[in-house]
């Protein structure tokens, strides 16, 4: 390695750990502005609560060992929520682009569920499937699958002609086309659609929680609004932001880390 | 011998708003091991007659007649290769689409034709000129008895071309295979045919064949320098309907 690609090499590197920095402090000085303004009486902290009181909310949900067991509950609805929507989301869209007449016919339909306020359907999920875990799952799954059908049925339409003309001159058959081609050229596509499914998932049980109202974050937030606990509903915003941020990060690790190998 | 036969062939193609006669009366018999140029003005029905041969399209007239059971080797414009296979992978795909367990020939091929060393590489880390010879030997892998090349070096810029060319020729050659080559460069049909067929515009039909008797018929890019050469460049040029 030349002299001149090392320091090119290095400034790259400390460019990098100079953004991380900056993120963070971007962080840091927010959550002082805001302990600065509440501690001053600048903000009604009754309202806006302060970042010590939400430490201070966390610290008590840990101690009467409830912390956890929220985040858990949410975390499992929108993991199950998430691999369930992913896996009716990518067969419904094989489907769809194996039998094209039936795409055809269905497609009005799944502009019109896909543009439908799917929370509507909230009260009739609970009447239906009764005030469970389960309404939660099959309302995320509500407001994820039609989305991720969609944008995957598209993504496989979009693939280059010419392979799979090559793949016809081979005299593949339509599976061995999917999965040989279609599958493994959309890796990048599906790796997308999962990142949006991930934020339309953690909606869907937000949204769930707040109708079913037992247990889960949503719940925490839905419980502090009603008994006028702000500092609860700050944290149980907080701890969903971590959540899907953390969920968020392990997808771009996948997508990083593991090739599509056929 | 001939091994093909096509008689009047013709396609129609329909979509919502027109019907578009792409090919009509369109005959000729392919003898086996020999190099069949197809030239004509670009946008004409070139393409559309390989793919009816290798099936991927149906003629809406006509016959086509094989004296024995025939495998097609069908070498499309761009390579095609798949990115997320490595050159070896790439090149048993047809093979494995086939479920033919013999991948000795492959082997040997990447060997003869200087590719072994490359094929745990990716794709994106090899030259044009590789990339068309790797797109070669896939499609010789599954040992088809004629070769289909649709405009195989058009996307590649002129020095490689003539490289490639000269490669793919010498390749076909030595593995003794018959073929047709669409292709709308005048010089690379010369330089490479024993035939070669000059269509019309829309319908393309037969506007004349020309038997390619160069002074000293040897590989592509000697043959550019025979003395018949420009004389045959001239007789198609003046064939060939151009209307800039």
């Amino acid at each position: 390695m030349s002299k001149e690609h090392q320091k090119y090499l290095k400034k790259r590197k400390i460019i990098d750990i100079l953004i991380r920095i900056i993120q963070i402090i971007i962080v840091l000085i927010i959550i002082a502005i805001w302990q600065y303004a509440a501690d001053k009486n600048y903000i009604n902290t009754f309202i806006s609560s302060s970042p010590k009181n939400i430490l201070k909310t966390i610290i008590s949900l840990y101690k009467n060992k409830t912390l956890f067991s929220h985040i858990w509950i949410t975390l499992y609805e929108v993991i199950i929520s998430f691999t369930i929507g992913e896996i009716i989301g990518i067969t419904t869209a094989a489907f769809l682009w194996r039998f094209n007449f039936i795409y055809k016919i269905l497609d009005p339909y799944l502009t019109i569920l896909n543009s439908m306020p799917k929370v509507s359907l909230g009260p009739i999920i609970i009447i239906l499937a009764g005030a469970s875990t389960k309404s939660i799952i099959i309302m995320a799954l509500f407001i994820s699958v039609i989305i991720t059908t969609i944008n995957t049925h598209q993504a496989f339409k979009e693939t280059d002609q010419n392979k799979i003309r090559l793949m016809q001159s081979f005299k593949a058959t339509k599976s061995q086309i999917f999965f040989k081609l279609i599958l493994p050229s959309n890796y990048n596509n599906l790796i997308n659609t999962a990142k949006v499914n991930i934020g339309l998932v953690f909606i869907g049980v937000t949204m769930g929680e707040f109708l079913v109202s037992k247990a889960g974050i949503g719940y925490l937030i839905m419980y502090g609004s009603q008994v006028f606990d702000l500092n609860l509903v700050m944290t149980g915003i907080i701890l969903l932001i971590t959540l899907a941020a953390l969920m968020h990060y392990i997808i771009t690790f996948i997508e990083k880390n593991i090739e599509f190998k056929t | 011998m001939n091994i093909l036969k096509i008689k009047n062939l013709k396609k129609t193609y329909h979509t919502k708003e027109s019907e578009f006669l792409a090919v009509d009366n369109f005959s000729f018999n392919l003898k086996e091991g020999e190099f069949v140029a197809i030239v004509g003005p670009s946008g004409c029905g070139k393409s559309t007659i390989l793919s009816i041969l290798c099936g991927l399209d149906k003629p809406s007239k006509g016959q086509i007649i094989y004296n024995k059971k025939l495998d097609f080797g069908y070498m499309l414009q761009s390579d095609n290769l798949f990115d997320w296979l490595n050159v070896y992978k790439n090149c048993i795909l047809g093979l494995e689409i086939k479920k033919r367990k013999n991948k000795k020939y492959v082997e040997k091929l990447l060997k003869t034709y200087g590719l072994w060393e490359f094929k745990d590489t990716y794709p994106r880390n090899l030259s044009g000129g590789m990339r068309q010879r790797v797109s070669l030997i896939r499609t010789l892998a599954t040992n088809p008895d004629i070769l289909l090349l649709d405009e195989p070096f058009s996307a590649l810029d002129y020095q490689t071309r003539l490289a490639v060319s000269e490669d793919v020729y010498k390749i076909i050659k030595k593995e003794n295979k018959s073929a047709i080559m669409v292709t709308h460069d005048i010089g690379e049909a010369i330089s490479m045919a024993d035939r070669i067929i000059v269509l019309t515009d829309k319908p393309s039909t037969i506007k004349n064949i020309y038997e390619i008797n160069l002074i000293n018929k040897s590989t592509p890019i000697e043959n550019r320098k025979d003395k018949k050469f420009s004389y045959y460049y001239d007789l198609l040029w003046k064939d060939i309907d151009c209307h800039v």
